[in-house]
């Protein structure tokens, strides 16, 4: 019945399952300590594997590995297929890290009435097993299941934990990455018939389809092309289709904020590197100008609304706007190094957004607010906290060091001879990027301490104010749990900013592949 | 000189599911006039099971060992592969709406009320309200409609299948106004099912009249013949279609032609709902399919475009006014003319992919449908039935389970993958493209987007509001309510997750002509 490829199959397959039983097992726990243990020890045995996974991959090896595949509608030749390439193993590896983290940093959480740690922690697990199964799937029909499906718990972790606005956010998040999904079902069903007209046999299988539609006429690959890139531009989200996000990320609970930003949004570009380029190689071609010109739009326009934002984490989510058009750029470039730098930049923008919004998640569990004029002067009180935040933000903007200074010079560096125009406008993004973080850690951060969020915690305006005193008022620095929630995100931020050559080494080859489709020989 | 009239061969064993049905509903009208009133409800469900339940002994029977593709009644009868799976189809729905309407746990006394005569509003109706008598002839009624349905999808001629028409829609007439609350509403929806059903009627015999003049014959494969190479005219022969197919549409409930639809669901006695709600829409769209097919399929290139466009409507119409609706009955209508505008998609393919997926909708959509009124029927306050959209607020937390079937069940609606829906969504769209109706196919998933609004309207209601103060409640459902609930969401989820082996049966053969 299982037809498998290698020996690993069972890591990719207990990868899948764990989390899934896992999911089910903390949501029928009505002990909420237990539950709570129950989830966080299975995002650690699934980080374990994750890692075997990352040591048992071969960056020489095949295209695909670990694969193994179980026939489910033979009509249209679908089968439930998995496998991973280097892409798709780094995207499994950073869920599988985020995931305890997460489940850390909403251990105290505070929770509506009538609701529990075992439901929110069972919608995160069953998140992380959905998003693994989107990213190692090689069958375009389960990939579309899974893509839709994963929207059904985030749309109960956004609308039953969410802020006040949660309703609308949550409806606003679904009905956007629906339309996508649907629009991207007929570019594959558009896909699987021209499949049947050109060979008599349809087929769903990601290698058998790419090897026929890559080599459809002009005008059926743009078609299809468009099909899958509605999905993939709301998903990433590209500018005009990113409104969803800035509501969403608000509202969410800081955690499913991180795996919205870091996770979801990421399979926005996977799409483009895995279905878009190979599946209509010549549409990618014919179409990248748009792409890279919404690209580009996104990259300003995020930036400048970032540095406007009265609200942290709709902050965040601008910030982020911004970094997908960096991404799409390196994607779309066409370049070995500018697609090798995309790809480390969607691992290193889920680590760097990631801490970001929780440290702004700590902050805000202490102020009860994510305003950025409820807070000022905030050094004084919680040194550690100031620190944390100042790390992420100088990894936001790519500062040389951390870890997200190399996919962005990557980037540029890789895109700039065959696109100059474009690359030369996103770099003033750059800039922007110093800007907008400085900014803002300067006004929550320094000076005087001020805000609605602390008042009584100083004597007055100008009045001298210690760390023991904002413990005292429930507004203390960083507590032991939160420590060791920012520590691994802090090794990871350094680690990948000296030494960066693992990684670079895991995509590179998925990444030639890619591109060999368009014409593009890597090195 | 006349040939003498002689009886045509009967194949006994094929139609034998239909006699089971319309023998069983004149005995259930005899046990009506015998048996006494006290025992006539155990009676007539045991018999209604029963006949339902040999009925698909009888077609497992004959799928097994009977010929393929042939007709009967001197080719009045078409008994082929899509015919007999419709009739599967029908017999299983059917037993989910009759396990329904037995239900007397959640409206003490059954949904239906002894006398509909009595006046709204008076004394008497009160108390007949109150009282826990029902009228057992629906029944014998439903069994009566659903044989004329069977009929309705398998006639091969134009006239068995006017009659067929009038012998499924005049007990539904009927049994829309029996409700036992709101009897004004109930009234209001059999007269004006009635009235403009019997427009319907009259326009599908106008056409009938018409292709005879055209065809010189009712028979669906003479009018494709006379349509072949004649140079006939053509007024009479698309004018005759037109007017054959608004009597069509309209049962299909098919936008623009679904007027009546959002009324007569709302007022309808819920089990009724979900009997018209899943039957009727695998009748009419049998039949539909068939008379497309069969009868104008060499004149496709004729007619199509304006198809594609009544498609076109009854999806956008069904999932635009969906969004606006407040009572939970009057959405589910809506969205089943955004359904109807789907399942055309999958009809106006005309060929075989076109076939399977049509059938394996409808199965898919009738069995969502039935558990979901299921689940409608049991939401209820001081006055009945609560179907106000409001009062479903926070139902997620008064009764989580009830609440998650019904968020399943919406999904599936919806086309949310993992589900039933989804899948007939799939393979419909699939065969459109592969027919080259792209622009269709392309609207359609716009449209599911609109509709998906509306469903997620109610999951939001339902979990993430607080409930209200003076809300109704949840009945605990009887026996028979659980069981068509509970078929209904099984199926639902097993053709979502394993539809291959459905697909399989739907895809065994097109029409016999």
């Amino acid at each position: 019945m299982i037809q498998s490829s290698s020996q690993h199959s069972w890591l990719l397959i207990a990868l899948l399952l764990i989390p899934l039983a896992g999911s089910l097992i903390v949501a029928l726990l009505r002990d909420q300590r237990a539950a709570k243990f129950t989830a966080f020890g299975i995002s650690l045995v699934e980080f374990a594997l994750a890692a075997c996974m990352w040591g048992s991959f071969h960056g020489d090896g095949a295209r695909i590995q670990m694969a193994f595949s179980v026939p489910w509608i033979p009509d249209f030749d679908i089968n439930i297929a998995f496998g991973i390439d280097g892409i798709a193993m780094v995207m499994v590896l950073m869920i599988a890290v985020l995931s305890p983290i997460v489940i850390g940093g909403s251990w105290t959480e505070k929770l509506a009435e009538g609701r529990s740690h075992s439901g929110f922690f069972s919608l995160l697990l069953l998140m992380e097993a959905l998003t693994i199964g989107v990213f190692a799937t090689t069958d375009v029909f389960v990939f579309y299941v899974l893509f839709e499906i994963m929207l059904i718990p985030m749309y109960f972790l956004i609308g039953r934990f969410g802020g006040n606005n949660r309703q609308y956010a949550a409806v606003k998040f679904f009905l956007y990455s629906f339309l996508g999904g649907l629009l991207m079902l007929g570019g594959a069903i558009g896909a699987y018939v021209y499949a049947e007209s050109a060979t008599g046999q349809g087929t769903f299988d990601w290698m058998k389809l790419t090897s026929i539609v890559s080599h459809a006429p002009l005008h059926v690959q743009v078609w299809i092309f468009l099909g899958f890139f509605a999905a993939f531009a709301i998903k990433a989200p590209l500018v005009p289709l990113h409104t969803w996000l800035p509501d969403a990320t608000r509202e969410a609970p800081v955690a499913a904020g991180v795996m919205l930003v870091g996770v979801l949004d990421k399979v926005g570009v996977f799409g483009f590197l895995r279905y878009s380029i190979p599946l209509t190689p010549e549409a990618s071609k014919t179409l990248a100008p748009l792409v890279l010109t919404l690209a580009v739009i996104g990259v300003l326009y995020g930036s400048l609304l970032a540095a406007g934002q009265s609200d942290m984490k709709r902050f965040i989510a601008y910030v982020s706007v911004a970094h997908f058009g960096f991404i799409a750029l390196g994607v779309f470039a066409f370049t070995q190094q500018s697609g090798v730098g995309s790809v480390t930049y969607m691992v290193n923008h889920s680590i760097s957004t990631g801490m970001f919004l929780i440290v702004i998640g700590m902050l805000a569990a202490r102020g009860k607010s994510a305003r950025i004029a409820d807070y000022g002067g905030l050094a004084k009180v919680t040194p550690l906290l100031a620190g944390a935040f100042f790390i992420a933000g100088l990894t936001t903007l790519s500062l040389p060091g951390t870890n997200s200074f190399i996919s962005e010079f990557l980037v540029l560096l890789g895109a700039y001879p065959s696109q100059p125009a474009f690359t030369i406008f996103a770099a003033v993004g750059m800039v922007l990027a110093a800007l907008y973080v400085l900014w803002l850690y300067q006004r929550v951060f320094t000076g005087e301490v001020r805000g609605d969020a602390l008042v009584g915690l100083s004597g007055g305006p100008g009045a001298a104010m210690r760390p023991d005193v904002g413990a005292r008022k429930g507004f203390g620095d960083l507590g032991i749990r939160e420590r060791w929630v920012l520590a691994p995100l802090l090794v990871l931020v350094i680690g990948l900013g000296f030494y960066p050559q693992p990684l670079l080494d895991k995509v590179g080859p998925a990444v030639a592949d890619t591109l060999s489709s368009v014409g593009v020989q890597g090195k | 000189m006349t040939t003498p009239a002689s009886l045509p061969d009967i194949d006994y064993a094929g139609v034998a599911p239909v006699l089971i049905i319309l023998g069983a509903a004149c005995i259930g009208v005899l046990l009506e006039a015998f048996v006494p009133r006290s025992q006539r409800w155990a009676v007539q469900v045991v018999l209604s099971l029963l006949a339902i339940v040999v009925a698909a002994i009888a077609l497992g029977a004959y799928l097994y060992t009977g010929p393929q593709n042939t007709s009967t009644f001197a080719g009045s009868i078409a008994l082929d592969r899509p015919a007999l799976f419709l009739w599967g189809t029908l017999l299983a729905l059917g037993l989910g709406s009759i396990l329904l309407i037995a239900d007397r746990v959640v409206e003490p006394g059954g949904a239906f009320v002894a006398q509909a005569g009595i006046r709204p509003g008076t004394m008497l109706d009160k108390e007949q309200a109150n009282r826990s008598s029902m009228q057992t002839e629906v029944f014998p009624l439903a069994l009566f409609s659903l044989a004329g349905m069977m009929i309705f999808c398998s006639a091969n001629d134009l006239l068995s299948m006017f009659v067929a028409l009038e012998v499924l829609s005049l007990p539904l007439y009927l049994m829309c106004g029996l409700a036992r609350r709101r009897r004004l509403l109930s009234q209001e929806a059999a007269v004006k099912y009635f009235l403009l059903g019997a427009f319907a009627s009259a326009f599908f015999l106008y056409g009938v009249a018409l292709l005879y003049g055209y065809a010189n014959s009712v028979k669906l494969a003479d009018i494709a013949n006379a349509a072949g190479g004649t140079n006939r005219s053509d007024a009479l022969l698309f004018l005759g279609m037109g007017l054959l197919l608004i009597g069509l549409l309209f049962k299909g409930s098919v936008g623009p032609f679904h007027t009546w639809t959002p009324d007569v669901y709302q007022g309808a006695p819920t089990p009724m709902t979900a009997f018209m709600g899943a039957c009727t829409k695998v009748a009419a769209f049998g039949a539909i399919l068939r008379v497309l097919m069969v009868a104008f399929g060499s004149t496709h290139w004729e007619w199509q475009t304006i198809m594609w466009v009544v498609a076109g409507i009854s999806m956008l119409l069904g999932a635009i006014l969906g969004i606006t609706q407040t009572d939970v009955k009057r959405m589910i209508a809506y969205s089943s003319v955004a359904h109807a505008g789907f399942l055309l998609v999958g009809v106006l393919a005309l060929d075989g992919s076109g076939i399977r997926a049509t059938l394996f909708y409808l199965i898919s959509y009738g069995f969502t449908t039935i558990a979901a009124f299921g689940v409608v029927s049991l939401v209820r306050d001081g006055t009945g039935e609560s179907t106000s959209l409001s009062s479903w607020a926070g139902l997620g937390k008064r009764s989580p389970l009830l609440a998650g079937i019904f968020t399943f069940l919406l999904l599936a609606l919806a086309g949310i993958p993992l589900t039933s829906g989804f899948v007939s969504k799939f393979v419909v769209f699939a065969a459109g493209m592969s027919a080259g109706i792209t622009p269709l196919v392309v609207l359609g998933l716009i449209a599911s987007t609109i509709a998906a609004f509306f469903y997620l309207r109610v999951i939001v209601l339902m979990y993430f509001s607080e409930p209200a103060a003076d809300g109704p409640t949840v009945t605990l459902p009887g026996m028979y309510t659980t069981a068509a609930i509970t078929l209904g969401t099984l199926v639902t989820l097993l053709l979502g997750v394993y539809p291959s082996f459905m697909l399989d049966w739907a895809g065994t053969g097109g029409f016999v002509v």
